[in-house]
């Protein structure tokens, strides 16, 4: 039997639609969650549109932003459990706010304080990697630890359309499905990988469909859609605990540049870009609750203006954390430091150079 | 004690460290029902089952990061890359992930892990199974990098790697693997990693060297002593990272003159580094330049001309007569 390429039929999910129309059943979710949904989501945006000023003030370091892809981070991380742990990209400040990082330890990150690392101090949130597609091992050998020792935690790699081009995504894949572990990999096909279209990652009509060829489960879904993220994922986590390993595909897209550093509009055009404000998310989910009627434009108002007021703190802690010094990094290579290690510590400060 | 080769030294660890903690896991290629291409394994599964000693798909790179993942989540992995020619698949998840996630975490997170890898040359070899690239990882901080030359070092040296709590890659002369037996203690023992090991004291000379090229080194410097007045001090660094300052220099600033032996190849290669160390802290108390003994700047090369390649008697001794010729 030959198999067709782009045979299979893959229907995304959706629950809202693009006017905030529910079309669909309605999934279990309290009026009291989808408020907490909406509100993680306005404060994630409220920090992605600070930190993009701040850079352009010079005020933090470059600076991945997330608009346009909070349904898909704040639904998948709010279904999580708290001994979930997760394996970030660098463009997951919605995720891992809802689990557990503070918006001063991004910050911190920003701006270049060895702090910035420290996630998983406070949260099961590995630190932000920068390698396209490492985190995905990892969050394999998370899983595989976690199940060897019994903890009943699933390990969810973060991971961009581009990510899924890389050896390490698909080796990630083929153990999980190998060893049945408790792993989701949640890609959010953003479309661009920095000014590369999804087309030109792969000529598969759909990243779900990838799951097939690791005996996993794929799923796809509307990334804008935050009910039908939260509920897939709520389902994906379930199957992964009980060792079935999921691929969950959130179709969506980034509104902004891929970092402070890029201009989008070399390589992509405005009607684009101005026909996916038209599904934000925000504002679908919004339409829905005042439709609702548990939301309101005064509501609305202040919930932006508390978020906003939330990020002024955290900004704040995190410039008056004392920055980085020089000294520290000799302090992280090894667990106890290497004669070379100590000799250039102490020659910092002093001449710089060896005796 | 008991008599017994490398591999079977090696094998001994495994067993007793995997008994010891049952957080130690051994996961790589062929190295469950085949007990590893080379055995070290052998036997393993049997004891500690599929989920423990773990037969994986052929992908260094996922190996290496499924041991990250398990090692920053409480296991102590022990992973096989089945020859160090193939680690360059794993490169990524060897020098930027093992290797710096204490770092990215400001201590938060630590990988203590093990990358075990046969290497080095001589045994007649299909391409990239010989090569020796410790010099890559040596340039990679946050990595420890280990290789024994005997069965007694390398259960010492091994049982201290996977007690360790940071990555170490753990390289294994392949040629020494059954070339010799000698008396290893079956109870617990830990050699220090970044310690030398001075094999033989001399006034005359050093010869610095590591796994593959000590037995050889000591051979050559046995017949040369036998016709020559000649006394010969021989340092097995057992570590090359972290290296040991103190014992390399202690022992130039006595001898005055250094040659440096290994298989990697000479440019970038450890031995430019102990090279460089010497001179900025022992120059004044050198008589002769040092010389290095090593693999050409080639490609490590085809089995039919291998033995000239390598560092071989004839070129390790012209290398200790034009230090001594100053």
């Amino acid at each position: 039997m030959w198999i067709e390429p782009n045979e299979t039929v893959v229907n995304r999910v959706q629950i809202l639609n693009e006017t905030g129309k529910l079309v669909h059943t309605y999934p279990e979710i309290s009026d009291e969650e989808l408020i907490g949904i909406y509100k993680w989501m306005v404060q994630a945006r409220t920090f992605d549109q600070r930190a993009l000023k701040l850079q352009r003030q010079g005020r933090i370091g470059t600076y991945a932003p997330m608009i346009g892809q909070e349904a898909a981070q704040i639904g998948s991380a709010f279904a999580l459990k708290e001994q979930d742990w997760m394996y970030p990209s660098y463009r997951e400040v919605g995720a891992s706010l809802v689990h557990g990082v503070s918006m001063e330890n991004f910050f911190l990150y920003t701006m270049g304080n060895l702090k910035g690392g420290t996630s998983a101090q406070n949260a099961n949130v590995f630190p932000v990697q920068i390698i396209i597609g490492a985190q995905c091992l990892h969050a394999v050998g998370g899983a595989w630890a976690s199940k060897l020792q019994h903890e009943n935690s699933v390990s969810v790699a973060y991971i961009g359309d581009g990510g899924t081009s890389q050896g390490d995504f698909h080796e990630a894949l083929n153990f999980a499905g190998v060893y049945k572990l408790p792993v989701v990999f949640f890609v959010q096909n953003n479309q661009w990988a920095i000014s590369v279209p999804r087309s030109k990652q792969t000529a598969s009509s759909t990243i779900a469909q990838k799951a097939a060829a690791y005996g996993i489960t794929g799923v796809q879904v509307d990334g804008n859609d935050v009910l039908a993220v939260y509920s897939t994922m709520q389902e994906a986590l379930k199957r992964a605990r009980e060792g079935k390993p999921v691929l969950v595909e959130a179709v969506t897209y980034r509104q902004g540049p891929h970092t402070t550093a890029d201009d989008p509009t070399k390589y992509r055009q405005n009607t684009e870009v101005e026909s996916w404000l038209e599904k934000d998310p925000l504002k679908r989910m919004k339409a829905f609750m005042i439709n609702r009627n548990i939301w309101n434009e005064e509501l609305d108002q202040q919930e932006f203006e508390i978020a906003n007021e939330n990020v002024s703190k955290a900004f704040e802690l995190a410039e008056n954390t004392p920055t980085s010094k020089t000294e520290e990094v000799f302090d992280f290579v090894f667990e106890q430091k290497t004669k070379q290690l100590q000799e250039q510590k102490s020659s910092i400060g002093t001449e710089g150079v060896l005796k | 004690m008991t008599s017994m080769t490398m591999i079977e030294a090696i094998n001994l660890t495994l067993r007793k460290e995997m008994e010891r903690d049952n957080k130690v896991v051994c996961l790589g290629e062929d190295i469950g029902k085949n007990g590893g291409v080379f055995r070290a394994t052998d036997g393993l599964q049997a004891i500690y089952g599929e989920e423990q000693v773990v037969d994986t798909p052929i992908a260094e790179s996922a190996i290496v990061g499924a041991a990250v993942g398990m090692a920053t989540r409480g296991l102590r992995p022990v992973a096989e890359i089945q020859f160090l020619g193939f680690i360059y698949e794993a490169m990524d998840q060897m020098a930027a992930q093992a290797a710096r996630i204490r770092f990215r975490s400001a201590g938060t997170l630590n990988a203590p892990m093990v990358v075990r890898a046969p290497f080095g040359g001589g045994v007649r070899t299909p391409e990239l199974h010989s090569d020796s690239l410790e010099g890559l990882f040596l340039h990679s901080p946050g990595l420890k990098v280990v290789m024994p030359s005997s069965p007694y070092d390398a259960k010492g040296l091994l049982a201290a790697a996977i007690r360790d709590n940071d990555p170490v890659l753990f390289l294994e002369p392949m040629k020494l693997y059954r070339a010799f037996k000698e008396d290893v203690p079956e109870e617990d023992y830990l050699l220090e990693l970044g310690k030398a090991h001075v094999l033989k004291e001399g006034e005359d000379l050093t010869i610095i060297t590591y796994g593959p090229t000590v037995p050889l080194v000591k051979n050559v410097v046995e017949e040369i002593e036998k016709t020559q007045n000649l006394s010969i001090e021989i340092i097995d660094l057992r570590t090359i990272t972290p290296i040991d300052e103190e014992t390399i220099l202690a022992s130039v600033q006595k001898t005055g003159r250094a040659v440096i032996v290994h298989e990697a190849v000479k440019t970038g290669g450890p031995g430019a580094e102990i090279s460089a160390l010497i001179n900025e802290k022992a120059l004044f108390h050198l008589t002769a330049p040092i010389i290095r003994v090593t693999g050409f700047d080639t490609p490590y090369p085809v089995p039919s001309v291998e033995d000239d390649w390598l560092p071989n008697a004839k070129r390790i001794g012209e290398g200790i007569k034009e230090v001594l010729s100053h």
